[in-house]
């Protein structure tokens, strides 16, 4: 028996290894030497209670490649410019792999290839056939999910309990979702003649890199269009992984291309002229330069930008449960979430007790390496994305805002950023204002329902918010006069295959998920 | 003598002339003035937004009974003004008496289509939605906000009470800029709106050239969506032109007309929202 459990055994028993302290005894002590303070004590606790023994997940189901050529018209292309870029895993700094870099030459040749796959196949084959193809990528999925989770793990940082248990299960129902819909099409417009567009190029992000081209890809494939997708420069091996599961799936060559590389490889998809439609999930910025460079051609557009959302907690709230939702609002996935409730929106008369409810269950999320099982907080996706947080951190400070991080420790080699707060902000803080995209979060206060609806669509973007009150008509209140796309009461960050996802004003526009996200890759005729 | 008037502006539910001053002669199918229209400017257009930002938060909380009742209204008052509208269309359009009628009919009967779909839209694009867990998890179209709309150069009475009522029937606000064809059909139109009980500032007639403030237009931080009607194409120079200055706060650019069906025009003009509520004791 370890010590641990002969302790707890032990304290069951009513018996302890050392005699309980009495009052008097703490008293005595407390005058001749300096006795840790309740804050300190209990800092100490929570530590002994978050240190578990180390427990990674083996990373040998993985076979990393050397380099990563892209994959055109079922076969794996070496790139044209004969350059290929390091992936990196941010938990250690190391490189993983080397990954191809596009150019227009790999661009044309995908482009051609997904045009001739749709003309020739994809939009000739019967729908319950494409349909039966999805449902095989899948069930592959499912069956290789582990392999996917720690690949995942290693190339963006994120806990493995999370790719595990988040992403690729996520990713494998949304081939599984929009498989279904493929020969069902005619149910979703009742009386309309739907029709596919034809190539989408389609260009994904770095937080959510599977799923995201799960996302991007099943309701284009189920609806009869063919694809060059791009994944993110940071983290393209399982998006280059899944071109296995296609090929075991059978899928017929140049339905699906990836062409990997960084933004000038996503600038050719998106200028390519025979590409019919461009979907991007990504930053505000980018999107709108997307947004420019396709409006002189009738190429259609979809666009899931960034976001600053408010997660408004009343003070009618279940308080614990509002704590927990908080945090998984803002520290899922180290906070790259385009979704994130980074800004929270708490009713001043429970600000201070709500804090320190916040604040001791942040000192228990624990902070370390993405493939070990307890990790809470892995690591920052980039060294890049690590720096900015760094200096958002430092404006916030400078603008004066009462910073906190927590006390657990964080390993010192890879990019990682403690779980942190600021207090004292108001709306007009860099802060309260910009992504961050990190572990931070930002905490407003308001004292009637009115001014948090006003403070939480105080802002151009529009793409999620939460609410926290045990009062249904609150509830519903206060969700219809907020300017979101999705709106989580007594919840947050829950994603699903048949949940349409997307954002209102800054945000973006057209749905992801659910029968709404097939309109984005139909023709109304 | 006949008296000749010069045709005002329908801001916030009233009737100014533009702050410009300037108005332009609309001309009988014969060739002699008709009347003369404002030529309504930027300055006209900030206000006329500024009356639909006013007025749209209070308009989206309406029932839909209520709006749609509105709407219905709005139908009863153009009925009352038949004779009005198509003398209108005979005199600015060169329209027989017969073809007038129609055309006239045609957009009160437009008005009574969209009263009864002010509360039937959400039925018919609302879904609940299976999750994979214990969550009840549903899709709701919400109204855009603060609209503006072009209409087409060639008129057609029909699609105009047409793309107006279902922009506003889901509780959006909307800046209107009539188009050359008819600009006359401001001073009927705007008495319609001002009759029905319709709050001031939903509605916002314009007349003027939309070429002139199109990019003003478009740019506007506070409109959140732009409507161009006469079925323009994607690529036209204009067109692109207005998709580039939208882009600043991603306004939402829809290019609607003669084949764009009536569930389509709402779907446009809403945003969805989906809302999640975990299920448990």
């Amino acid at each position: 028996m370890s010590k641990k459990m002969e302790a707890r055994s032990l304290a069951r028993k009513g018996k302890a290894l050392s005699p309980p302290i009495k009052s008097s005894s703490v008293k005595k002590t407390k005058a001749k030497t300096s006795v840790p303070t309740k804050k300190t004590r209990d800092q100490k606790r929570t530590r002994a209670f978050t240190q578990y023994a180390p427990a990674p997940e083996s990373s040998k189901v993985v076979t990393l490649k050397e380099k990563y050529d892209h994959y055109i018209n079922g076969e794996f292309v070496a790139p044209s410019s004969k350059t290929y870029m390091d992936s990196i895993n941010p938990a250690t700094g190391k490189v993983l792999a080397k990954v191809a870099v596009g150019n227009q030459k790999d661009v044309d040749l995908a482009v051609a290839a997904a045009r001739a796959a749709y003309n020739n196949v994809w939009s000739k084959m019967p729908a319950s056939e494409r349909s039966k193809y999805l449902f095989r990528i899948a069930r592959i999925l499912q069956e290789r999910a582990r392999e996917f989770a720690v690949l995942e793990s290693m190339d963006g940082g994120k806990p493995i309990k999370e790719s595990r248990d988040v992403d690729i299960p996520l990713a494998a129902q949304h081939f599984f979702y929009y498989a279904g819909w493929a020969d069902k099409l005619e149910f979703a417009f009742p009386g309309k003649k739907l029709r596919p567009l034809g190539v989408c190029g389609q260009i994904i992000p770095w937080n959510f890199p599977l799923l995201m081209a799960a996302w991007k890809l099943a309701p284009a494939l189920a609806t009869g269009n063919t694809v060059v997708l791009k994944p993110a420069e940071q983290t393209s091996l399982t998006a280059l992984l899944l071109c296995e599961v296609l090929e075991e799936a059978g899928l017929p060559p140049g339905v699906v291309n990836i062409v990997t590389g960084a933004g000038a490889t996503g600038d050719a998809l998106v200028k390519h002229p025979d590409v019919n439609k461009i979907a991007f999930t990504g930053s505000t910025d980018i999107g709108k330069l997307i947004a420019r460079n396709v409006a002189n051609s009738t190429k259609k557009l979809t666009l899931e930008l960034g976001g600053k959302s408010a997660n408004i907690v009343f003070e009618d709230a279940a308080l614990d449960q509002a704590v927990e939702g908080v945090i998984n609002g803002i520290y899922f996935n180290q906070g790259h979430v385009c979704c994130a409730g980074s800004r929270l929106l708490v009713e001043e008369c429970i600000h201070d007790v709500f804090i320190k409810k916040l604040k001791k269950r942040m000192e228990t999320l624990r902070v370390g390496d993405p493939l070990d099982k307890n990790t809470d907080v892995g690591a920052i996706n980039s060294k890049e994305q690590w720096l900015k947080i760094k200096e958002l951190i430092e404006i916030g400070k400078k603008e004066g805002g009462d910073f906190y991080e927590v006390s657990t420790d964080a390993p010192t080699q890879g990019y990682f950023q403690k779980p942190c707060l600021f207090t004292g902000v108001s709306n007009s803080h860099t802060i309260a204002r910009t992504e961050i995209f990190g572990p931070v979060l930002t905490v407003l206060t308001f004292r009637t329902p009115d001014e948090a609806i006003l403070k939480a669509n105080d802002t151009p973007y529009g793409l999620a918010a939460g609410i926290w009150s045990e009062k249904g008509s609150k509830i519903h209140k206060v969700a219809s006069s907020l300017r979101a796309g999705v709106i989580w009461a007594n919840t947050y960050n829950k994603f699903d295959a048949a949940s349409p996802f997307g954002g209102m004003k800054e945000s973006g526009h057209g749905r992801e998920g659910g029968l709404q996200g097939l309109f984005p890759y139909l023709e109304i005729e | 003598m006949k008296v000749l008037k010069t045709i005002k502006l329908y801001i916030n539910g009233e009737f100014p002339r533009t702050e410009s001053g300037r108005s332009y002669p609309i001309m009988d199918h014969d060739g002699k003035e008709y009347a003369r229209v404002c030529q309504g400017s930027r300055k006209d257009f900030r206000n006329a937004v500024e009356a639909a930002k006013n007025a749209q938060a209070a308009w989206s909380k309406r029932t839909a009974y209520n709006r749609g009742q509105i709407l219905y209204r709005m139908g009863e008052m153009a009925q009352g003004k038949l004779e009005e509208f198509s003398q209108l269309f005979q005199t600015c359009l060169g329209l027989s008496h017969e073809k007038s009628v129609d055309m006239a009919q045609a957009g009160i009967d437009a008005f009574i289509y969209y009263a009864g779909l002010a509360d039937k839209y959400t039925q018919i694009l609302c879904s609940v939605n299976q999750v994979n867990g214990p969550f009840h998890n549903f899709t709701t179209p919400t109204p855009i906000g603060i609209t503006t709309y072009a209409d087409a150069d060639k008129f057609d009475f029909k699609l105009l009470v047409s793309h107006l009522c279902a922009i506003i029937l889901s509780g959006n606000s909307v800046v209107a800029i009539l188009g050359k064809g008819c600009p006359a059909i401001i001073a009927p139109l705007s008495e319609v709106f001002a009759t029905s009980d319709l709050p001031p500032g939903v509605i916002n007639l314009i007349t003027g050239s939309f070429d002139e403030v199109a990019g003003f237009v478009a740019g506007h931080h506070e409109v959140q969506a732009l409507f161009v009607a006469g079925d323009r194409s994607a690529n036209s120079k204009q067109v692109s032109e207005l998709k580039l200055l939208a882009v600043d706060n991603m306004k939402r650019l829809h290019l609607i007309g003669e084949k764009t069906s009536a569930l389509e025009l709402v779907m446009k003009a809403v945003e969805m929202q989906t809302i999640w509520h975990p299920i448990g004791v």
